[in-house]
């Protein structure tokens, strides 16, 4: 009887083939759609992003930080203040910001990491607001109503309007692509696995000699990294940062957190599934304020309570399916059935 | 009608079965010990019984009634109580505190604190102390005074012999016997095969989660024991 | 005596950062449960109240006699009918549900009061101050609201431990499992032990806001002061906590003292401060973190 390790599932192999063609489409989209949908599916691109990282973070490493929006801060200012103030070209400023927000999370971490699960998540959010009200305090940030974006570092990467839209728009679109495909590999990697593990049981992964510290040491910085370099590209768009903005639990941490626990949280698809639920709620509720937020608050408990693994996870547990292969799957014998899987 | 009556009693911890069929009979006033070696499902079975473990109801008859789903709280109202495996007394609580919590359900029945006290005196003099300052054998015995304060008509002895010495083993063996002339029905689990067989009357021996061996004590052929304990 | 002042200031400051904390810290030492959204119920409790003293005229502190029943039944209904279904599944579950309550009650309090901020009043007392020697007048409501903080730490004592829900509650707390065997019925116990919370929490949210501007979105931070004076202090003891918030008090009113927009962040250092150096806090009595 042979054996054979398999990592791709027929589902993942039909999902390549279907994905292939709209990804191509997507990238397209400055030339057959308008400036409005690019906004729309730059920011949808990005919230993608944001959820797969925060899925890596809570959903395999078992960090839950309710401060990821700290980063988000840290890289739209220091985008803001190199071109500023330092008269940085805004490529290579956007270029730091993400090593930037990771640079800080060292620190941060050290201070954070003395806390666990909930306590944990509390604390990631002071370190937020203490980012939050520095910034306020000080001058060259423009304290408490923030900085604007000169039209002439606009200019830097296109002069005129609608190719620079186009632009701003394929960056979001590369940039959030990468992350995922980032994430995607890291936990096809033996980190993954270690990942999983460290997320199953924490003790059991230490004593088998998996570097728990360590492994989430790099993930959060890593994390913070890539966050910071999606909020330098949020706010390029957006043109303004203030303390508010910047550092907003609301717009940077609660609807992320909402997509990845309702879309499925642990998984790859699960962000992707949430993200469309978020934004076609929002859409669809647009004239009614912010009931939205307290529906998809309401969904959020009722996935929490009757269906902890997600639309996703719910989906898995009907289907089998797998279109992001993460595991690994032992096939004892040629063709046919596989014997076991893995997520 | 048996006060205790399983039937094809099957257990789980999520995926795994710990308990595999197990019919075990207890009557009124008998003490039954099960013995088998570490991880044959004797404190799963405790546990089951006490409503820590979901079954289907019918699995477990206490006076004929299905228990089964019930919630380990509704079981003490039902007049079952358990001394756990290592005491598991409350560190914040005192002595006293601890037996009181033990009272908690108030069942009507012969215990009370007093008549703790007065089967363990020693526990009487350390009543205010904060129970990780006893001995071993003092908790063991708080434990026990804590499970009878809750008036069971069943008790569930789980590894009473647990890391005590041999003295104090028998000192509390001997509080047991007490405890059973006042008519309590006892179920006994041990790894001390010894000690159990000559507290029971009957005894169930288990093994991997199944039940491997069941007959009256008395006389019984401690080969034949040795060989159902480790499944030879 | 300007330093005096300062720590006079912030040793009456961390009374109400107490109050606001003996919930958060009920919740978690009985039900092991960080209550996201404890601040946004500090809050509500003041739009509870703002609506009562709107509706019946009564002033703030007597409407506290609705308002504290309205709390506790919220308090024991959420936690009977949503939070014990999280217990027990991990740290998720009830992380993101109570930070889903969160979001709900601010949303909602948006949509139903609007983003103005309100205030209530209790008329003099407010403005009231008396003098002591060293030249330093001292605000009589702060004074009384550190009293109450004192009292109700005093009697939450009382009741852990000379009554037997107390000893039910300590138990529970010390070791849930063997608690169901011995006969107590943690569901209930838990909805008891938010329901008491939340009376608490009422108390702090009305006394609060008395003092303070609120809106919908004043929850937060009213959990993160909450969450400081409980971690500076030290889990699992209440005098801790109240140790705790003086801290933070005098941190707050020092930093203040150095510049108005200092305030908060200088609680926030101290409390990263005492995280750094000392994590279990100052008077820990449980390891739990």
């Amino acid at each position: 009887m042979e054996e054979r390790v398999e990592r791709a599932t027929r589902a993942s192999h039909a999902f390549a083939l279907a994905a292939a063609p709209a990804l191509l489409a997507l990238v397209a989209l400055p030339w057959w759609g308008d400036a409005g949908w690019m906004r729309l599916i730059a920011e949808m691109a990005y919230y993608l992003a944001l959820a797969q990282l925060w899925n890596l973070l809570a959903g395999y490493a078992g960090l839950v930080s309710v401060g990821q929006q700290a980063y988000v801060g840290l890289g739209g200012y220091a985008l803001f203040y190199l071109t500023g103030a330092q008269n940085m070209n805004v490529y290579l400023a956007l270029a730091i910001a993400g090593p930037f927000a990771g640079l800080i999370a060292i620190p941060v971490s050290f201070a954070v990491f003395r806390l666990r699960g909930a306590y944990f998540a509390v604390g990631t959010w002071v370190m937020s607001e203490v980012f939050a009200l520095s910034a306020s305090l000080i001058a060259v940030l423009g304290a408490g109503s923030g900085l604007s974006l000169t039209p002439a570092i606009l200019r830097q990467i296109s002069p005129d309007r609608g190719s620079r839209d186009a632009i701003l728009y394929l960056m979001s679109l590369a940039i959030s692509v990468a992350v995922c495909a980032i994430v995607y590999l890291l936990l096809r990697s033996r980190h993954g696995l270690a990942l999983t593990a460290i997320r199953d049981s924490e003790p059991a992964s230490a004593s088998l000699g998996v570097n728990t510290f360590r492994t989430k040491f790099i993930i959060y910085v890593a994390t913070a990294a890539c966050t910071g370099l999606i909020g330098g590209l949020i706010f390029l768009q957006k043109l303004r940062i203030s303390p508010e903005a910047g550092f907003s639990i609301n717009d940077w941490t609660v609807v992320v957190i909402f997509m990845v626990v309702i879309g499925g949280i642990g998984t790859i698809e699960g962000p992707f599934i949430g993200m469309l639920v978020y934004i076609t709620l929002r859409e669809l509720l647009a004239d009614y304020g912010t009931y939205y937020l307290i529906l998809m608050g309401m969904i959020a408990i009722a996935v929490m309570l009757k269906a902890p693994s997600g639309i996703w996870g719910w989906m898995v547990q009907r289907y089998d399916l797998q279109l992001f292969p993460v595991g690994r799957r032992l096939v004892l014998a040629p063709p046919t059935r596989p014997q076991t899987s893995e997520r | 009608m048996s006060l205790l009556q399983t039937n094809n009693l099957s257990a789980f911890y999520g995926d795994f079965q710990a308990l595999f069929d197990i019919n075990v009979t207890v009557q009124q006033g008998e003490t039954v010990a099960i013995i088998g070696a570490n991880g044959a499902g004797k404190t799963t079975f405790l546990r089951a019984v006490a409503g820590a473990l979901p079954t289907a109801p019918a699995m477990v008859l206490f006076d004929g009634q299905p228990i089964g789903h019930q919630t380990p709280h509704e079981v003490v109202r039902l007049g079952i109580a358990m001394v756990p495996e290592g005491r598991r007394l409350f560190p914040s609580l005192s002595v006293e505190e601890n037996l009181l919590i033990g009272g908690h359900s108030e069942r009507k029945g012969p215990w009370n604190l007093k008549r703790v006290y007065e089967l363990f005196p020693r526990l009487g003099e350390l009543r205010h102390l904060p129970a990780p300052a006893l001995s071993g054998g003092q908790q063991q015995m708080a434990a026990i005074g804590r499970a009878l304060m809750a008036n069971p008509r069943l008790l569930l002895c789980d590894e009473l012999s647990l890391g005590l010495a041999p003295v104090v083993i028998r000192d509390i063996y001997q509080c047991l016997g007490a405890v059973t002339a006042e008519g309590t029905t006892v179920v006994l689990v041990e790894q001390d095969i010894n000690r159990a067989l000559d507290a029971s009357a009957r005894f169930y021996c288990f093994q991997e989660g199944r039940l491997a061996l069941s007959a009256p004590t008395k006389n019984f052929d401690r080969a034949a024991i040795t060989a159902a304990y480790f499944g030879l | 005596m300007e330093w005096l002042n300062i720590i006079i200031q912030g040793s009456l400051l961390g009374g109400i950062y107490a109050l606001f904390a003996i919930g958060l810290s009920m919740s978690f030492g009985i039900m092991r449960l960080v209550n996201i959204a404890h601040g946004d119920f500090i809050v509500l409790s003041a739009y509870v109240a703002l609506v009562v003293t709107q509706g019946t005229g009564l002033d703030p502190i007597s409407s506290l006699v609705v308002v504290v029943p309205v709390m506790f039944v919220l308090g024991y209904a959420i936690q009977r009918g949503l939070l014990n279904h999280t217990l027990g599944g991990g740290l998720l579950p009830p992380l993101l549900v109570t930070f889903g309550i969160s979001v709900i009650i601010q949303n909602g309090l948006l949509q139903g009061f609007g983003a103005y901020t309100q205030r209530l009043h209790e008329g003099g007392i407010e403005t009231a101050s008396v003098r002591i020697p060293g030249g330093i007048s001292i605000g009589v409501y702060p004074l009384v609201v550190f009293a109450v903080a004192v009292f109700a730490i005093a009697s939450l004592q009382l009741l852990f431990y000379r009554t037997g829900l107390g000893r039910a509650f300590r138990a529970v707390s010390d070791d849930a499992d063997t608690a169901e065997l011995m006969g107590i019925d943690n569901r209930k116990l838990y909805a008891l032990a938010l329901g008491i919370a939340m009376i608490f929490t009422a108390i702090a949210g009305v006394l609060f806001a008395i003092r303070t501007i609120f809106d919908p979105a004043a929850g937060p931070i009213r959990l993160i002061l909450a969450f400081e004076a409980v971690i500076i202090g030290g889990l699992g003891n209440m005098w801790g906590t109240l140790i705790g918030g003086v801290v933070l008090g005098v941190a707050q009113a020092v930093g203040a003292a150095l510049s108005p927009t200092w305030q908060i962040l200088a609680g926030h250092i101290a409390f990263l401060v005492i995280l750094i150096v000392r994590p279990s806090g100052l008077f820990p009595r449980t390891k739990d973190l």
